[in-house]
């Protein structure tokens, strides 16, 4: 297995390397789409300047970065473009072990129902052989490597890519069970861009299943590891946070970081809901909608929690999408984090209803972002409510795409346990509506 | 939510969408094609209007009264003209320096990729020479142009006479407050590029120039003047620009206001507005002005020296002079009115003219149909495609590829061919372009075999599928940027699309399939073109001016940047060349 995926890293390193050359570069590092005031790279280098005259990175209102990122590029400055292809395969292969670990405690657990006989007598079509899934963490790692979303913010050098590959970590951790790496590497996702926060909740369901620990809020057990769990991010996040503090000096980062995040004061077009938003707005609302915004990517953990609270990795895939569609400076790299999972829910295929029409709504999206951007800024004959129609499409697409796994998901598990030629009262064959 | 969650409804529609494909597909292509056809009829297209309110109401009294003048400075231009065989730059360096304008010049040359054969040129050199009027009233921060084009033998004499008299008159008025920048170019469109890009200090294409030395602020509006005769009977306008764009609408209507003002005949595509709307020759006659319209617009060539202005986000149109054998002639001093009023008017904008339409498409001067009712005749030609699924990898590189070697091959190879085969640079460029074109239909139905699941139903339903989808996509991105072109290759392409596939009558699907190329497209438009115009042209003249347009076509691309030739080069066709797949699946 190893072989295929060597294959599929050259090829992407190639393509990455050749556009690097490329005219391309200097035109995709530019995109709106693809770098936003949070993780374009030019922003970086503003900060290593800053830095370098012995002035705070922070002083002025263009750097965004966390005082790790920094200290990272004053070393490895040279090397950036070399950075960037390794954060790339390092994530990739890291979600490849995850999944491919995944897939081994799937496969046990539907081995252990079946002889329970959990499952209901005529759902022989609906499991899953090893046959099918051999190749899902391969798929997983060319999903992510030679997606055209993930290329062009490797080429415009989006630190997005080191968020991703420290959410997959996080995420291969989790899968192996080892509640310490999970706790740090989730701190340092949190401490990356905040919104990771809520992955908080899938870790914990996983790891306490791993542990066969029951989910009873009455259980002493369970409170005792979620403590533990808790403590240990807890002190990550705090000593990753101080740590900052001792290599910069001051506390700078905190509302340049966070409170940017948080407040959005950046109204830069980009392919979230916010920037227009925000920009018709008039000034003494916003604080109370930004509240509202901010709440979407928040809102969704505990129903998601309860619903989910047997199949953590797809509650970790649904929280992944829900951030990057309402986090409040999305790029590309962010889609395709959550697109890079997509294989694994590959059993869900006949289930998913809208997926043609979806993809061709997120294909279509992607090309008219460039057309528009140029008929609005440099033709000058459409507008920015041009553009922020072709932004909510695109996000309206993610949001259906999202939606229809989630009740494919369930779809699937109800006819695992029901069967699945239901039938009514009367004897015709039932189906099942989502109310 | 509803009509995509519930399983009833869902069912209901995608049974009714299959059992009625072929119906629908039928009725949206041709309602696509009528609602376009109805466009043209008066009631539909609203009057034009001004929406800036700073050019409201024509409430300016233009006194320009130096007609007389203008023919003078024309006939003493014209004799430095002849004299120093080209453009006399120390003469108008002089003249203007004696109106009390601060005059530049500006040396440029540029190597054409290819001998041009229409124009006879291939190194080109040349010299603009500008006036800038600076304004009393403010500092420097905006302008307007007045650009007169020095073309070669007795053309536009008149255009650079009347300009040097606005420019005396308007140095003596005080209410400037934009400064004029009075303009004369040499080698037309190659010395506007390069004039633009000197003041924009850009270089997008290879033309080399010294930078120019002084500016007037940002560019506001651009008035291009060809002027040809001592009087004239009507003005005529150009409107469309590089790719396609068109200048904001309520630039349009000022002149048409000032026409107005001073009883001046305007036409537009050549074509006099018709009085009565209610007859079939008056609807014929809306639609052939807007079928020519379209045309121009589609081919993506500036018409006029203004073209090259709207990529800088100025608005700008050309006016001609037309002098023909109507009885009643306009002299200079009312042509110079107009021009005063407009610049006048001009004067008085607060901000960039943003308010009108940019979207628009005219059946006369004073109809117009804006983007919102042309829009859904497209939605309609667009609603083709079928639902299915998607792979295949192999027919689209290849089929790529070709495109690549369509759009690189030509220039690159113009010297290895004109060693081997009795043609001269720019032949042989054409003719390397057909070739590959033809050759690249040969090609690609040995593709599938190499698939390993190819020859089955399967495969060319996935591939027609995917073609489809790839086509709507590109079509629908491309009316976006430049309506007609989208639109013509939209009505041609869609109808084979739909149709083809390998079980069926073979000979006549190609040969739909063929006529549907863009390149039978482009051969096509140059006919029905030459209708419009009522000078229709025969078989032979017709292929002349095919590969004219081709070699036209190559050249714009890399002299201004023009994105036809590589839109067909590098989609477009190989669109088609998965079409063509499929047609030889078997």
């Amino acid at each position: 297995m190893a072989a295929p995926l060597v294959l599929v890293v050259l090829v992407a390193v190639t393509v990455r390397a050749v556009l690097y050359r490329s005219s391309l570069a200097a035109f995709i590092s530019e995109r709106v789409e693809v770098a936003s005031p949070l993780n374009a790279w030019k922003r970086v280098v503003e900060g290593l300047a800053l830095l370098d005259l012995g002035v705070s990175p922070y002083s002025g209102a263009i750097f965004h970065e966390t005082p790790l990122i920094i200290y990272l590029f004053h070393f490895l400055i040279e090397y950036a473009e070399l950075v960037f292809m390794i954060t790339d395969v390092l994530t990739a292969v890291a979600l490849y072990l995850a999944i491919q670990d995944f897939n081994k405690v799937v496969f046990k657990k539907q081995k252990l129902l079946i002889e329970l006989d959990k499952y209901a007598p005529d759902v022989a079509e609906l499991i899953r052989t090893p046959m099918e899934m051999h190749y899902i963490p391969l798929k997983v790692a060319l999903f992510y490597l030679l997606n055209p979303y993930t290329v062009m913010s490797c080429v415009a050098k989006s630190t997005c890519a080191i968020n991703n590959t420290v959410i997959a970590f996080f995420i291969l951790a989790t899968i192996k069970g080892s509640a310490f790496l999970s706790a740090v590497f989730l701190a340092l996702a949190t401490y990356q861009s905040l919104y990771p926060l809520t992955l908080f909740a899938p870790a914990l369901l996983y790891l306490l299943q791993r542990q066969f620990i029951p989910i009873k809020l009455k259980s002493k057990s369970f409170w005792l590891y979620t403590m533990q769990y808790a403590a240990l991010y807890l002190c990550s996040l705090v000593v990753i946070i101080c740590l900052s503090f001792f290599l910069l000096n001051s506390w700078d980062f905190i509302p340049s970081v966070y409170g940017f995040i948080l407040s959005v004061p950046d109204l830069t077009p980009n392919i979230g809901l916010f920037w227009y938003f925000f920009a018709e707005m008039f000034e003494h609302f916003s604080l109370f909608f930004v509240c509202v915004f901010q709440i979407n990517v928040f809102f969704y953990t505990i129903p998601l929690a309860i619903k989910l609270k047997e199949h953590p990795v797809f509650f970790m895939f649904v929280q992944i999408a829900i951030i990057s569609i309402f986090k409040s400076y999305p790029t590309v790299g962010d889609v395709a984090l959550y697109m890079a999972f997509l294989p694994v829910w590959s059993h869900l295929y006949r289930f998913l209803r809208n997926i043609f029409i979806l993809s061709c709504v997120l294909i279509v999206c992607s090309l008219l972002f460039p057309v528009l951007w140029h008929l609005w800024i440099y033709a000058g004959s459409a507008n920015s409510n041009f553009y922020y129609a072709i932004t909510l499409t695109f996000n309206i697409g993610q949001i259906l795409l999202v939606s229809d796994y989630f009740y494919a998901f369930l779809r699937r598990e109800y006819y695992l346990t029901h069967g699945l030629h239901l039938t009514r009262q009367d004897g015709t064959e039932a189906m099942l509506v989502l109310k | 939510m509803g009509l995509l969650s519930d399983p009833h409804c869902r069912r209901a529609l995608s049974r009714l969408v299959l059992r009625l494909n072929t119906p629908l597909c039928t009725l949206s292509y041709v309602a696509g094609l009528g609602w376009f056809l109805a466009l043209a009829f008066q009631p539909l297209a609203p009057r034009t209007y001004m929406s800036e309110n700073a050019m409201g109401s024509t409430m300016v009294e233009e006194q320009f009264l130096f007609g007389e003048r203008a023919l003078s400075y024309a006939r003493e231009f014209a004799g430095h003209k002849k004299k120093a065989g080209g453009m006399p730059v120390a003469w108008l360096e002089k003249t203007m320096w004696n109106l009390g304008l601060e005059v530049h010049r500006q040396p440029f040359s540029r190597t054409l990729p290819f001998p041009d054969e229409t124009r006879e040129r291939y190194m080109v050199k040349g010299t603009n020479v500008y006036g800038i009027l600076r304004a009393p009233r403010a500092a420097s921060t905006e302008s307007l142009v007045l650009s007169v084009p020095c073309s070669e033998g007795p053309h536009n004499n008149q255009a650079v006479g009347l300009m040097l008299a606005l420019a005396s008159y308007f140095r003596g008025q005080i209410y400037w407050a934009k400064d004029i920048i009075f303009l004369v170019n040499e080698h037309d469109l190659l010395g506007m590029e390069a004039w633009l890009e000197a003041y924009h200090d850009v270089n997008i294409t290879e033309v080399r120039s010294s930078g120019t030395l002084g500016r007037a602020g940002a560019i506001q509006a651009a008035i291009a003047l060809e002027l040809s005769s001592d009087v004239i009977t009507s003005f005529d306008v150009a409107v469309e620009g590089l790719n396609g764009q068109l200048p904001n609408l309520d630039l349009l209507n000022l002149f048409h206001a000032f026409c107005q003002k001073n009883g001046l005949l305007c036409t537009i595509q050549g074509k006099l507005q018709r009085s009565d709307w209610d007859s079939l020759p008056a609807y014929a006659h809306s639609l052939q002005t807007l079928l020519l319209m379209v045309l121009a617009q589609a081919s993506g060539r500036p018409h006029g020296d203004h073209g090259l202005f709207l990529r800088y986000r100025i608005e700008a149109i050309t006016l001609r002079g037309i002098n023909s054998f109507r009885q009643y002639k306009y002299d200079m001093t009312t042509v110079g009115k107009t021009l005063e009023g407009m610049f006048r008017k001009l004067n008085n904008l607060l901000e960039r003219l943003h308010q009108s339409y940019f979207f628009y498409l005219l059946p006369s001067l004073s109809r117009f149909v804006s983007i919102g009712v042309y829009m859904p005749a497209f939605g309609f030609l667009i609603l083709e495609s079928r639902p299915g699924l998607l792979a295949l990898v192999p027919p689209l590189l290849i089929c790529h590829a070709a495109g690549l070697a369509l759009y690189f091959l030509p220039v690159l190879g113009q010297h290895v061919a004109t060693q081997h085969f009795p043609v001269s640079e720019s032949e042989a460029v054409v003719l390397t372009v057909i070739a590959i074109y033809v050759a690249g239909m040969a090609l690609p139905h040995n593709t599938h075999r190499v698939l390993a699941g190819g020859g089955s139903d399967r495969g060319w339903m996935t591939l027609k599928l995917l073609a489809l989808l790839y086509l709507a996509v590109q079509l629908g991105c491309l009316a976006l940027l430049n309506f007609s072109l989208g639109f013509l290759l939209a009505a041609t392409m869609v109808p084979a699309a739909a149709a083809v596939q390998p079980n069926g009558p073979k000979v006549l699907l190609a040969v739909l399939l063929v006529l549907a190329t863009p390149a039978v497209t482009l051969l096509l438009g140059i006919f029905l073109q030459r209708e419009l115009v009522e000078a229709p042209a025969a078989v032979a003249e017709g292929w002349q001016l095919f590969l004219a347009a081709v070699a036209e076509g190559l050249l714009q691309h890399h002299l201004y940047g023009s994105l036809l030739f590589p839109f067909l080069a590098l989609c477009a066709y190989p669109c088609w060349l998965l079409l063509w797949n499929v047609l030889f699946w078997k």
